[in-house]
């Protein structure tokens, strides 16, 4: 019973938060900036607590795993959707469904915390549903615009597509090894036909959700159409969520198939590394321009598993944490610039450092750590992410991918020369509200300590 | 002495310069820092030279702490001769390079950070023992360098500032996998990015070679090696004043600093199989960015193009593997660090007066401004290797560390090399010449000033460095000798 209770403990919080919005939202109704107040509080403490460890071992007869570096995955999570709740405050206090969305948020990342645990085919399954639906639910919550019911009904396709292949990807792993468990089937897996062809078809459904080439191209429009917090949301934890499932897969249940992914994880990765930055280098909506630039950080989250090493898990969590810093980040001061503005094109920038230097900064610095430049955090992930890459020995595949770095600092500083150029008429000065203040700086802490002090990665290394 | 202080002051400089409420302070700020820095540059000499009549050898005031032990990442600082060396120079640039852009009014507090960050950057390089820890800095300073050119640039300046940015990023990137790969190269598994331990393997030759031309031609990109020296001329004359003096005066040097300590030291089998090939291109960079000067017409290209050149003799002095060419080739870069500082400054000077940079606009403006034409003519005579200024001393040690190798190349391409002080000395004189000599050509130009008070001191500074290397070159050589002696001992040949 103790081991129900602290080993899912961050399940509970989530749940017991989500309850707590369900009973006041069928009782008389809170203000909406209480009930945001309220769930960013709650979503504090969960994180805190969360951190301190969790218990590990199977529950439910293997169907649920705990362990050190799941629960930090998980606090990881929380964090980020404490941060969209912090940054977005402005977006959620003006939506007229808050309690609608925040059920669906906290669906979603319940969900999530059940993926990154799952010991089982068939609840890997069921948590990753209970993670997407909500979210194409969500996407749809600009009721007035046409876009926003668009990229929904785009990601609810995509991803009824993707669950279609999963389901078809379990039930051939099932047929050739009789088992559902991961033990199970990591013991009866032998790399014969069916089961490569099964291989593909799970890699294929969670490069859907990951939004790796080829399976990329329902991302800039649902990351457009969507509201911004859902966007920031979507591109940071269930991105996140599926790395950790997908590096635990390939580690794991198809450790001893290694020789087979690993042609197939460098074709991937640089696909997705070319194709992501190719096309961010012509986006002209901010939006979509960071869908492009998380498609390619996609790239450098899977060139971290071709090592087939523990390490790569490490780099691979840190990275994740250091990427929901810098892209909430910068879709925090997207979203700022979006609401008071209305600009959401990158060109609209120019200028905004002479107005607001202090989002121009915070964008800057998101910016520099997602491209990847020192004594930025991002900086160090990507170098831990290549090192990996390198464990294989292909040093042509390494160099190929590094120097798709070289490609992405040309579009990000583009943006940040715009911000800091002359403009003949200036943004208006923007005024975050306190929490996205706190939310940015909390950001900008995290992008330029998590890399030089080593902490924050020591802390995984030791859980690894 | 602890050389964390040597990174804590621009840190805190940083800080103080972002944090200050206005402009002003911040530029006091930056120029406190800089200062600060000097001095603790000048007592980083004194006690070094200290510790090494003490007997000390090799890389003195070593400290090492874990970073990112999972990757073999280390912090692990220390400075020998050449180092120290190249810390003195970046000082003096830096605090010349605040001085210029004191009036600099287009947000000058990020202009002062930007320029606080690159020379932390420089600082922390010199002082990193640690492969990773040396890359970390050196790409710290591409940022500053792409938004000095971007921001506060001229002419084609998003062109220039992104060709920089991107090639020096694609140079990175070699750079990066030679040090990858030469970290997996570790017997048994030893990995580690610490140099001194790494000195220690026996890494197979072919491995050897491999990475040391991914190493080689990556920092050679930084310190224009030709062919990949387009960055240079168009970076170099679309940045502001400061951001030029940095870019020559310190960012080049990354490069030459690098090609020494990370490739040549490290993997001597692959300096021996290279060495010609660097000394062949090294000439025609020498001779090409000679010839091409020749034909500019404006001021910052001029010096721009004569900065591949010089930056040759680094590439020569070191592809010469002797240890007095490496030795020259250490002082060659103080040398044009100094004096190209000193040039860009004094073009600086000359620019925010007259508007134009062009040679043919100009003339006589020794009657308006003295002060700034003996300046000009003090960088020139340096540039084109005048006795008794730096370029003398760090060219002729060149010259002399070549033709100790004896095969005809070897010969031919230093006196190759010899022969382009020819064409230095007319590009250097007809430029003084038409701008500075002569009747005044353009009337407007009569009421021009001459150097403020933070022009003479940023000047004062650099030329101190010049004639102190000039006049005296004997403490620098005791300085830088040993240690390049060291280098050369490595390769193991006959060579004296």
């Amino acid at each position: 019973m103790e081991a129900l209770l602290l080993s899912m403990k961050t399940e509970w919080m989530v749940t017991a938060i989500l309850l707590t919005v369900l009973l006041l939202r069928l009782g008389k109704g809170v203000a909406p900036s209480t009930l945001l107040s309220l769930v960013q509080l709650l979503l504090l403490v969960a994180t805190a607590l969360s951190v301190t460890g969790s218990g590990s071992g199977p529950l439910f007869g293997g169907m649920y795993q705990a362990g050190p570096l799941a629960g930090f995955q998980k606090s990881i999570l929380l964090f980020a959707a404490w941060m969209v709740t912090l940054l977005f405050a402005d977006w959620h206090r003006g939506s007229e469904q808050l309690p609608e969305y925040l059920i669906l948020m906290l669906s979603s990342l319940l969900g999530m915390c059940f993926m990154v645990s799952a010991g089982n085919l068939l609840m890997l399954y069921l948590s990753l549903e209970l993670a997407t639906i909500p979210m194409a639910a969500a996407a749809n919550l600009d009721l007035g615009r046409k876009r926003s019911s668009e990229g929904a009904m785009k990601l609810i396709l995509s991803s009824a597509f993707s669950s279609g292949v999963l389901l078809f990807g379990i039930s051939l792993v099932y047929g050739t090894t009789g088992s559902l468990d991961f033990a199970g089937i990591t013991a009866a897996i032998d790399g014969g036909g069916l089961q490569t062809l099964a291989f593909v078809f799970l890699f294929a459904a969670f490069a859907f959700k990951m939004s790796a080439v080829p399976f990329h191209l329902w991302t800039a429009d649902v990351y457009q159409g969507s509201p911004m917090p859902v966007t920031a949301y979507l591109s940071v934890t269930s991105k996140g969520a599926t790395a950790f499932v997908v590096v635990n897969l390939l580690h794991g249940m198809f450790a001893s198939m290694s020789d087979a992914w690993y042609r197939l994880l460098m074709v991937v990765v640089l696909a997705t590394l070319v194709i992501g930055n190719l096309f961010a280098l012509r986006q002209q909506d901010i939006k979509r321009f960071l869908a492009f630039s998380s498609i390619a950080q996609v790239g450098f989250i899977l060139m971290g598993m071709t090592g087939n090493r523990p390490l790569g898990v490490s780099a691979i969590t840190y990275f994740v944490l250091v990427y929901v810093f810098s892209n909430l980040a910068a879709f925090g001061v997207a979203a700022l610039v979006s609401a008071r503005t209305g600009a959401e094109d990158i060109p609209s920038y120019r200028g905004l450092a002479k107005s607001n230097p202090f989002l121009a900064w915070m964008m800057a610095l998101a910016l520099f750590s997602l491209a990847g430049i020192p004594p930025t955090a991002g900086f160090f992930a990507k170098m831990f992410l290549i090192v990996e890459g390198s464990w294989q020995g292909d040093y042509w595949f390494v160099v190929a991918a590094a120097i798709n770095i070289a490609v992405s600092l040309y579009y990000y500083m583009r943006i940040v020369r715009l911000m800091f150029s002359d403009a003949e008429r200036p943004m208006e000065a923007i005024v975050p509200a306190p929490s996205e203040r706190l939310g940015l700086l909390v950001c900008a802490a995290g992008i330029v300590l998590a890399g030089v002090l080593s902490w924050m990665y020591d802390h995984i290394s030791t859980l690894n | 002495m602890n050389l964390t202080i040597l990174l804590a002051i621009p840190v805190l400089t940083l800080l103080a310069v972002l944090l200050l409420p206005g402009a002003r302070q911040a530029r006091w700020a930056a120029l406190a820092g800089a200062a600060v820095q000097l001095a603790a540059s000048l007592v980083l000499l004194l006690r070094f030279r200290a510790a090494r009549a003490d007997g000390g050898k090799g890389f003195l005031f070593q400290m090492q702490h874990d970073w990112y032990p999972d990757w073999n990442i280390g912090f692990h600082l220390g400075v020998d001769g050449i180092s120290v060396a190249m810390i003195l120079l970046t000082t003096l640039v830096v605090v010349a390079g605040v001085l210029v852009s004191w009036e600099e009014a287009r947000m000058p507090k990020t202009f002062f950070a930007m320029l606080t960050l690159l020379g932390l950057g420089a600082y922390g390089f010199f002082v990193s023992l640690d492969l990773f820890a040396m890359f970390f800095f050196l790409e710290l300073a591409v940022v500053p360098k792409y938004l000095l050119i971007a921001l506060w640039g001229s002419g084609r300046k998003e062109y220039s500032a992104n060709k920089l940015a991107i090639m020096l990023m694609g140079a990175s990137v070699a750079i990066l996998m030679g040090i990858i790969a030469l970290m997996f190269s570790a017997p048994d598994g030893q990995w580690t990015f610490d140099m001194l331990r790494i000195v220690e393997w026996d890494v197979p030759a072919d491995t050897q070679v491999t990475i040391f031309g991914l190493i080689f031609i990556g920092f050679g990109v930084f310190t224009a090696l030709f062919p990949f020296h387009t960055w240079v001329p168009d970076g170099h004359s679309s940045a502001p004043t400061a951001g030029s003096m940095f870019l020559a005066g310190i960012s080049m040097k990354l490069g030459g600093y690098g090609c020494l300590r990370a490739a040549v030291w490290l993997l001597p089998e692959g300096a021996l199989a290279y060495g010609d090939a660097i000394v062949g291109l090294s000439v025609i960079a020498i001779l090409y960015g000679a010839f091409v000067t020749l034909m500019q017409t404006d001021l910052k290209y001029i010096n721009a193009y004569s900065s591949v050149s010089h930056c040759g003799f680094v590439l020569l002095g070191i592809g010469m593997l002797t240890k007095a060419a490496v030795a020259g080739a250490v002082l060659q870069m103080v040398s044009h660090g100094l004096m190209t500082a000193l040039f860009f400054a004094v073009i600086g000077m000359v620019y925010v007066r007259t508007h134009t940079r062009q040679v043919a606009e100009m003339g006589g403006l020794m009657k308006p401004m003295p002060f700034i034409a003996v300046l000009m003519f003090l960088a020139g005579l340096s540039s084109l290797g005048l006795p008794g200024l730096s370029g003398f001393v760090a060219e002729m040690s060149v010259f002399v560390g070549g033709w100790e190798r004896d095969t005809a190349f070897h010969r031919s391409a230093t006196v190759l090399a010899a022969m382009s002080i020819v064409v230095t000395a007319v590009y250097v004189l007809r430029a003084i010449g038409a701008t500075m000599m002569g009747p005044l050509r353009d009337q407007a130009h009569a009421a021009l000033t001459d150097a403020a008070w933070y022009e003479k001191a940023a000047a004062l500074v650099l030329t101190a460095g010049i004639l102190a290397m000039g006049l005296a070159p004997g403490w620098l050589n005791d300085l830088v000798g040993p240690d390049a002696a060291a280098i050369v001992t490595r390769l193991g040949t006959s060579t004296p």
